[in-house]
């Protein structure tokens, strides 16, 4: 076991000098940020100047090798634009986007748990039927535009929610968090949907296909033979087993939601760390886009390794290491 | 509880067994029948447009924005209204559906094919070449599409071909995991250990025995992608990256009438969203009825 | 064109003397960028300068339609060609209560070369200055090397900040003032340690979510009508818009010309617009080998001055500006708008014109045209791809077929200085409000000694103009600098050395019961935001 987890940090060290290189390669290859940070009216002297200050006049093997020697040093870099560690920058913006992130996951499970496991039981009724049709559009609506229809219905024509933003922030463990005043609840719950609505269509499949499964398993058969109540059984017995395949995923899903805020937050003008990155791509702000990457990766990494663990620990047939061909 | 090991039933042959079991459900018989509408629309779409929207000789800006209903200045009804350039929106849907279908279809096949030998190869001989290959599916999976496709289309700039190698790059590595995933359980089934036993060829056990058994989940996957393709496509076009916005897609079309959607100019980003949905929809209707079809473990 | 302009500062003109502060007032504005820092000296960028007129002032203050008038000096003067003398205001205090002096000017002079990782530094606005003294707490003399006029118009680009108590002594040198303490950091400005002089004080900062200003009791001039203003980022242009239309916020600046006749037609909503200083604008690239052209037998067309006269002849500008720009944009003549300092009256729009630019196209040798790519960035200014699409339309109905090569603002820039496109469209605001600054990035002869042609990577060469705007550079006589860039601006119209398409109109949308007088520079500056009563 120990063997095999030094052997997966050592893996995701690579992964992440890999991708740290990509991303160097890939920005320089893109534009120099200096192009589209300096003002206008600069003169090639002071283009040079501004060059050399942010150090992109070295070469980029040179400037790779900084950032490494930094990064082992855990300094990511500071950002070209915000004159901030990158790191600081991002981890500002973190709680916002994991409020979100969770906030969503946990709407997604409230309402797609119980509308799966209803689709899986009366899979012919009209109601279940409807239900999956109703996924499939989940699945279907691309999300920006998803997004601005939320807001026109919500905000513009009914007028119940804010079109976007924060909100009123209070502080929990020395982060801001909105959850907890009404404010900020209420600008929540419109991105929340946005993302949430297609791991909601995610989550009723999921629970859909588990519960048409598990009926069938014999120990259902068994305890419906006993005269076990359905309700019984539906809540106790079939729910534990549709659970953990539902949650594996979704532990699974979490870094992707995470990563793919970028959208809803854009929409709804989220201050997160995905707008974040979507604005740092733009300017080629290239320390918060590696900072950012690597802490994306670095959480899933994270969650694949739990993932595996548990899952070698649930199925022995699955062994984690020196499988034999 | 394990399906492979129950004896096929030889009723009918698969093909009629299977087209019966898909007709059991009426919704995804009308997404089938949507489905073929929709592709026969788009890959005749020259021979049935009153315009040819990627031509900027055939556009007129004096007939900008025009609602739907209006005559322009050349000679035929603007149905579905018109663009900005005063693109007639009816032809540039069409050509936008043949634009979003083929880059979608385009790159989930391709996709699909460097992803499954990977999978698969990586899959049977296990060991270093596995580890290898699955370090490389992990890295590829822990950086997120729509960033991975943002960043390589600012490289390469904007162009279909470009946002089709963008979209295989994305997800390649997606079917590589899943057809891992199957084939390491088929793997230690009873018939590969037999064909092993038989001293079969590898090139045999892979894809006489192994490939097939591996297909079902696949193909499900695959459709259900194609339609994740086109919307990845739209997002990437709301980005500012993606298809020439002088031959817009679905997506693109889309993005470019966002704009006027809270002006009252509602067909611009309407009509080309509704057509996009239901391709959409429509591929996902037929998807998710061959994934019942094809689930063993439901078959009755 | 002055009768437009006149409606449009009309519409939004401020009717009202406030009633000061009776209760507590908040003005809440949805702003499409975010400054990247609050460090005035960081980042010579358009946001960041818009929210450093808010609190950090400079001596020279800018007015709506970017004329100079007095800021912290209350008059200046040019002593000789190069000697400027500037009297500063006594009434200023810096909101820990100490008095502004001249020697905060020089510390400020001293620390603009000094901010650390500044990507975009303010030394282009103060490089020709070669000493500054200051002979009394409210005297300040700034000389030069040679005679340079723009150097009041420069002062008002930059805030002056407060000098520390061991700097009150520090004299300015212009290659480094010897400070042996520590230059304030960006994150001191981030974090509201330093002060200001202006009518508002930092209350909070939230990186992407909020600026949370505060009105600043003891400022000198005209009290603000706002007990706090709060900026709002919200870059996605819809739901910016809706952020208005739902109320969240009171006022947004750019909302997207789409929505603004459904804003205008908002009973409770107002729209104010004005001309600004950015001028839509075709480059054309000089070289005998050019990347975007096809069917010319390897030559470059662009070099034929009759294919220039009629690819602008080929454009019907109108039509752009009614269909494409929604209105919010005037056929452009020249570089700068015809109100503002150096540009010349005479010069008028290119007329639509197809069948001349025929004509034309025949006697240079292409009767058949050619193909011709542009490049266009688009996300960089208004509508831009819609533009250079309409652009491309026009040019193929006279037989120059065109394509569009759209990407991304840093993908763009990066081909643009590689010279990668024949014709490229973009955009340029004069930062200085005067005719020198476009002339001298976009039409002067590329020469580095001189910061001449920094936008110029096609070469367009005009000796003529080059002469004329040198000449100007150096004459700091108003009356005579103006007829010089005129004559400059003409040198290259004439010669279609550069295509202007449009001056872009900037637009603001707010509630009911506010007023702004549209500024020029595009800023959005709270204290001008006036209630109606």
């Amino acid at each position: 076991m120990l063997v095999y987890l030094i052997r997966r940090f050592g893996q995701a060290m690579l992964t992440l000098f890999v991708m740290a290189v990509l991303v160097f390669i890939g920005i320089y290859a893109v534009g120099n940020p200096i192009d589209v940070l300096i003002s206008p009216d600069a003169d090639q002297a002071e283009i040079a100047a501004a060059t050399a200050r942010l150090g992109l006049d070295r070469p980029l093997w040179e400037q790779f090798l900084t950032f490494l020697g930094n990064a082992v040093q855990g300094d990511l870099g500071r950002s070209f634009v915000h004159n901030m560690p990158a790191l600081d920058l991002i981890l500002d913006r973190l709680p916002a986007t994991f409020e979100l992130a969770v906030f969503a996951m946990l709407l997604a499970i409230f309402l797609g748990v119980p509308l799966g496991m209803w689709a899986g039981l009366h899979p012919e009724k009209l109601s279940g039927r409807a239900i999956m049709t109703g996924s499939i559009f989940g699945f279907s609506l691309p999300n920006f535009w998803q997004g601005m229809m939320l807001i026109m219905i919500f905000a513009v024509i009914l007028g119940w929610l804010p079109s976007g933003g924060r909100g009123e922030t209070v502080e929990l463990l020395g982060f801001r968090v909105s959850f907890l005043t009404l404010d900020g609840l209420s600008h929540m719950i419109l991105p929340a949907l946005n993302l949430a609505l297609f791991k909601t269509s995610l989550v009723i499949r999921l629970t859909r296909a588990g519960t048409r499964e598990v009926a069938l398993m014999d120990y259902v058969k068994f305890a419906r033979a006993k005269g076990v109540s359905s309700r019984r059984i539906v809540l106790v017995h079939m729910l534990k087993n549709i659970l953990i395949p539902v949650v594996t995923v979704l532990g699974l899903e979490f870094g992707s939601v995470i990563a793919f805020a970028v959208v809803t937050e854009t929409v709804f003008a989220w201050p997160g760390m995905g707008k974040l990155l979507i604005d740092s791509i733009v300017l080629l702000d290239r320390p918060v886009v590696v900072a950012y990457l690597m802490l994306t990766v670095f959480i899933f990494i994270l969650i694949n390794l739990v993932v595996d663990v548990a899952y070698s620990a649930l199925d022995p047939r699955v062994r984690l290491a020196d499988r034999q061909g | 509880m394990s399906a492979a090991s129950t004896p096929r039933r030889r009723a009918d042959s698969p093909a009629a067994r299977f087209a019966r079991e898909f007709a059991e459900s009426k919704l995804a018989l009308v997404g089938l029948l949507g489905f073929v509408v929709i592709v026969l629309a788009a890959v005749f779409a020259p021979l049935i447009t009153p315009q040819n929207p990627y031509d900027l000789g055939q556009l007129d800006i004096m007939d900008g924005r025009l609602p739907p209903g209006s005559a322009g200045g050349w000679g035929f009804t603007y149905w579905l209204g018109t663009d900005d350039q005063g693109r007639d929106m009816l032809s540039g849907i069409i050509y936008g559906l043949r634009t979003s279908l083929g880059v979608g279809a385009m790159s989930t096949v391709v996709a699909l094919l460097v992803g499954s030998s990977v999978g698969l190869l990586a899959a049977y001989y296990g060991g270093r070449v596995e580890s290898l290959v699955m370090r490389v599916v992990d890295l590829q999976l822990s950086f997120p599409a729509i960033l991975v496709a943002l960043i390589l289309l600012a490289v390469l700039g904007r162009g279909v071909d470009k946002v089709v190698i963008a979209l295989i790059i994305v997800q390649w590595a997606y079917y590589a995991r899943t057809i891992r995933g199957s084939a390491l359980v088929e793997r230690q089934k009873e018939y590969i250990e037999a064909a092993r036993c038989l001293a079969l060829g590898d090139r045999r056990v892979l894809f006489r025995h192994l490939l097939p058994n591996c297909l079902p989940p696949l193909i499900v996957v695959a459709t259900v992608q194609v339609a994740h393709a086109i919307a990845l496509e739209a997002t990437l076009s709301f980005l500012g990256v993606g298809v020439p916005v002088t031959e817009p897609s679905l997506g693109l079309l889309i993005a470019e009438g966002y704009g006027y959607l809270l002006s009252g100019d509602y067909w611009i980003s309407v009509y080309p969203g509704v057509a996009l949905l239901i391709a959409i929809v429509c591929i996902n209707l037929v998807g998710d009825q061959l994934r019942d079809v094809m689930n063993p473990r439901l078959r009755r | 064109m002055t009768g437009r302009l006149a409606t449009a500062l009309l519409t939004g003109a401020a009717i009202t003397v406030l009633a000061g502060g009776a209760q507590a007032e908040t003005l809440t504005i949805g702003t499409a960028a975010e400054p990247s820092a609050l460090d005035p000296h960081f980042h010579n960028l358009g946001p960041n300068n818009e929210t450093r007129r808010h609190i950090f002032e400079s001596l020279v203050n800018t007015d709506a339609a970017q004329r100079l008038e007095p800021g912290l000096a209350e008059s200046w003067k040019a002593v000789d060609d190069t000697t400027w003398e500037f009297k500063l205001r006594k009434d200023v205090k810096w909101t820990d209560g100490k008095d502004f002096t001249a020697q905060d000017v020089i510390w400020t002079l001293c620390r603009i070369p000094n901010v650390k990782d500044s990507p975009s530094s303010f030394t282009i606005y103060t490089k020709a200055v070669a000493d500054a003294q200051a002979p009394d707490p409210h005297t300040l003399i700034v000389k030069t090397d040679s005679p340079y006029p723009l150097v009041p118009t420069e002062f008002s680009t930059w805030g002056v900040i407060q000098a520390p108590e061991d700097a009150q002594d520090l004299k300015f040198k212009k290659d480094g003032c010897e400070y042996a303490g520590e230059w304030p950091k960006t994150e001191d400005f981030n974090a509201g340690k330093q002060v200001g002089t202006g009518p508002f004080k930092l209350e909070r900062y939230t990186k992407g979510d909020r600026i949370v200003l505060a009105r600043n009791e003891t400022y000198w001039g005209e009290q603000p009508a706002w007990d706090e203003v709060v900026f709002r980022p919200i870059t996605s242009p819809a739901p910016r818009v809706a952020a208005l239309l739902s109320g969240d916020v009171d006022m947004i600046d750019s909302p997207p010309i789409q929505d603004l006749e459904r804003l205008r037609s908002d009973a409770s909503i107002e729209v104010a617009q004005g001309l600004s200083n950015r001028v839509i604008y075709l480059h054309m690239d000089q070289h005998d080998q050019t990347p975007g052209v096809k069917g010319t037998d390897g030559k470059n067309p662009m070099q034929d001055k009759r294919v220039r006269e009629a690819l602008s002849k080929a454009i019907n500008r109108e039509a752009i500006v009614d269909r494409i720009m929604g209105g919010v944009a005037e056929p452009a003549a020249q570089l700068l708008p015809e109100s503002m300092f150096g540009s010349d009256p005479e010069l008028k729009v290119t007329a639509y014109d197809p069948e001349g630019a025929k004509k034309l196209l025949a006697e240079a040798g292409y009767p058949d045209g050619f193909e011709l790519v542009i490049g266009t960035p688009n996300d960089r200014y208004m509508n831009d791809e819609k533009v250079a699409q309409a652009v491309a339309q026009f040019f193929t109905r006279v037989g120059i077929k065109t394509s569009i090569d759209a990407s991304t603002a840093p993908v763009f820039f990066k081909r643009r200085n590689a010279v990668d496109f024949t014709m490229y469209l973009a955009g340029w605001g004069a930062a200085t409000g005067e005719m020198s600054s476009p002339l001298k990035s976009l039409a002067a002869t590329p020469d580095k000694s001189r910061g001449y042609g920094t936008t110029n990577p096609g070469e367009y060469s005009n000796p003529e103009m080059d002469k004329l705007l040198t000449e100007a550079l150096q004459t700091v006589d108003d009356e005579k600098r103006e007829e010089l860039l005129r004559a400059a601006s003409r040198a290259v119209m004439n010669d279609y050395g550069i295509i202007p398409l449009h001056y872009e109109v900037t637009p603001w949308a707010f509630r009911k019961g506010l007023s702004y007088e549209p500024r020029a520079d595009q800023y959005t500056l709270a204290m001008y935001v006036k209630p109606v009563n």
